[in-house]
């Protein structure tokens, strides 16, 4: 009986959590599908679904500022994700599996970086910027962006490293493999779930940002789409542009989407099972 | 095959504490050596140096002649069975198996790769498992394709690391002997790392007992069972262990808690400049029910007498349990030397192994015969066998180097025959 009990319950407060986390997700969703006369109408499902919103920012008006800016994203965040990821394995195995001097000030200040607010750096930052050229550029975002992602994607291979048994890597050794063999035939197989995982969450950061994207761009040369949402007017001056927003809103989120789905069974750990006598 | 020289191996950690002080041991062509000691004695570190996982300090470690002590392990060729068995969970048995092959570039053409990790397969009997991953193998299975890795390719040497101490007793036995078959018909120099004195004394040629990073005994199991050196080997080598029996050494009679004997002539030399308080060791399977015994074998012995705390039947054998009080001058040593061999409380009772016929039971007073000439006398002090006979441990070195001679060349035999 009380487990049944417990069971409703559980399944009671996951719905009540879902609907929390979903419900401005849907509201986004029904405010990109009005048209221009319901999006103040103080209704929450449109009168007619209506794909003018999307028309606007594919081939419409906002199509300028929205393509470049979709690009823009794509581009700079796959780039600082992969730079991340590649940095971060390297430095998460030397972390993980090598005694060294200053180990720990490595992982202190990682941490110390992650936590800097990000909006007393934008200033400084717009002034080099400025000075050295990198001011509306990718590589002046791609910058950034590498000091966002950097500390989590060492933290989170950190720790995924530890897990793979050290004992497999001597193991390769003495079957025959130098170092790099080692970590290239046994580690890093192993570890592909746990980089896989740490280069979504890299990619996560990078995408979401906006004040970055918003103080060190000024054109569509480099200007993500987070910060070219907010330039965004409606079809006229006299319109409200939430529709328009909204449909990019979705547009952009759908990637992130695509991305969980594909990639859901290799976050998935558990592969080392079975290496060791657990 | 190879043959492996260690000279005076030191191996010192960061704190200076030798982990290992100066061991020798030589290894020869084939043999079967086992590193043994309790917890704490350095035998897998010395292991590990031998394959080349841990630096040498200091001294010579020589395989085939040639030094090796800074080659990498991909240089020594050497093939190791590790403890958790460190099997490659994303690859399969036959590709786990195969895996040492692949990394030779070009050595082996596919199909002989094929053929020898097939040969393998099929003497581990893992040929049904082969596509199978290391997760959904069973503790055993995992333990040969370990193996399995180990034996596909042609190593100077194999190395096991405590290797069947994850496994059930049951299974235990069967890999122990299946691993003892295996090293005879492959005739590989092996050095096998354990805790376990049976498996120690079951599988070696000869036994090299560590304690505290120090080489005790390097001899062949049964020199270590009738002569050995000091204290420690005496209490670590058989099962039940060795009883130590606290006595005072008066005039070559020596009076212990359940009674005084005197050795025989030819054994108690060394007893006369001995000092007054020694440790008497007496193995369980050499005491008998003096009840069971007739006048003149009774007559031909030394009796003790002593009260029975616990028996334990064991079907084949009875374990009588006698406890007593040590005297004062003994029990700092005894007390030592149960915490050199791990042991928990203080050995102060003596384990007598009685034939199941004998009508002995808890809370009786019993008499216990043994020959005295079975007994060994140790100084508590330096733990030296007083009662060592070094020519009859010569005798069994080279009874035991000639047998292993004989299986030796059996096994080439055959392998020249296949």
């Amino acid at each position: 009986m009380s487990g049944r009990r417990h069971t409703i319950w559980w399944i009671v407060i996951s719905l009540v959590v879902a609907v929390y986390a979903l419900f401005p997700v849907l509201w986004i969703v029904s405010l990109s599908l009005k048209s221009a006369g319901d999006v103040a109408n103080r209704k929450f499902w449109p009168t007619t679904v209506d794909w003018s919103n999307y028309e606007l920012i594919f081939t419409g008006a906002a199509k300028d500022l929205f393509l470049p800016a979709l690009v823009n994203s794509i581009g700079i965040c796959l780039i600082a994700t992969l730079i991340a990821v590649v940095l971060a394995t390297l430095t998460a195995y030397a972390v993980a599996r090598l005694d060294f001097p200053g180990k720990k000030f490595i992982l202190t200040m990682a941490l110390a970086v992650s936590i800097f607010p990000v909006i007393s750096l934008v200033t400084p930052l717009f002034r080099i910027w400025s000075a050295i050229g990198l001011y509306d550029t990718w590589v002046g975002l791609i910058i950034p962006y590498l000091s966002l992602t950097l500390p989590i994607s060492i933290w989170t291979l950190a720790a995924f490293f530890r897990q793979i048994p050290w004992e497999l890597e001597q193991a390769a050794q003495v079957d025959g493999a130098t170092s790099f063999q080692a970590f290239r035939k046994v580690i890093v197989p192993l570890a592909a779930p746990g980089v896989f995982t740490t280069a979504i969450i890299a990619f996560f950061i990078a995408w979401n940002d906006f004040v970055y994207g918003i103080s060190l761009t000024s054109t569509s040369a480099a200007r993500p789409v987070p910060a070219a949402l907010s330039f965004f007017t409606g079809a006229s001056q006299f319109e409200e542009p939430a529709g328009a927003i909204s449909a990019a809103a979705i547009v952009v989120t759908v990637p992130i989407i695509i991305i969980v789905l594909l990639f859901q069974r290799q976050i998935v750990s558990g592969l080392t099972s079975g290496a060791v006598k657990g | 095959m190879s043959v492996i020289e260690l000279k005076n191996i030191v191996k010192r950690y960061g704190d200076g504490y030798p982990a290992i002080n100066d061991v020798s041991l030589d290894i020869a062509e084939g043999e079967f050596v086992i590193l043994v000691g309790p917890s704490g004695s350095g035998k897998s570190t010395l292991l590990r140096m031998i394959v080349g996982l841990e630096d040498i300090t200091d001294g010579e470690l020589r395989i085939d002649k040639e030094l090796i002590n800074d080659a990498a392990p991909r240089e020594r060729n050497l093939a190791m069975v590790f403890q958790n068995y460190a099997l490659y969970p994303h690859l399969s048995v036959a590709e786990n198996i195969a895996f040492p092959l692949m990394l030779t570039k070009g050595q082996y053409s596919k199909a002989e790769i094929d053929e020898r990790v097939n040969r393998a397969a099929t003497l581990l009997e893992l040929g049904d498992h082969l596509d199978r991953k290391p997760a959904n193998l069973s503790g055993g299975q995992r333990q040969r394709v370990a193996m399995g890795r180990a034996i596909v390719r042609d190593a100077n040497a194999f190395l096991f690391d405590e290797p069947l101490s994850n496994l059930d007793a049951k299974l235990r036995i069967q890999m122990r002997t299946e691993i003892s078959r295996m090293q005879r018909n492959l005739a590989v120099t092996t050095v096998y790392v354990t805790h376990d004195q049976t498996e120690a004394m079951t599988l070696g040629d000869k036994v090299a007992v560590l304690k505290k990073g120090v080489l005790q005994q390097y001899a062949s199991p049964q020199e270590l069972y009738d002569e050995p050196v000091n204290l420690f080997v005496g209490g670590f080598i058989g099962s039940p262990p060795m009883n130590f029996l606290p006595v005072e050494n008066v005039d070559g009679a020596l009076h212990s808690p359940f009674g005084t004997f005197s050795l025989p002539e030819a054994r108690s030399a060394k007893l006369r400049e001995a000092p007054r308080y020694l440790v008497a060791g007496i193995r369980p399977e050499d005491f008998h029910d003096a009840a069971a015994l007739d006048e003149a074998k009774r007559a031909s012995g030394a009796l003790l007498t002593a009260e029975v705390d616990v028996t334990e039947w064991l079907g084949n054998e009875v374990y009588a349990y006698l406890p007593f009080e040590a005297a004062p001058e003994i029990r700092k040593a005894l007390e030592e030397l149960d915490r050199d061999l791990d042991g928990e409380g203080t050995r102060t009772q003596v384990v007598a192994a009685l034939d199941p016929s004998t009508a002995v039971a808890e809370g009786d007073e019993v008499q216990l015969w043994f020959d005295p000439a079975k007994v060994m006398v140790f100084d508590p002090e330096t733990g030296e066998n007083l009662t060592r006979d070094p020519e009859n441990a010569q005798r069994l070195a080279e009874a035991s180097e000639a047998a292993r001679r004989r299986a030796l060349d059996r096994a080439r035999e055959q392998q020249q025959r296949a």
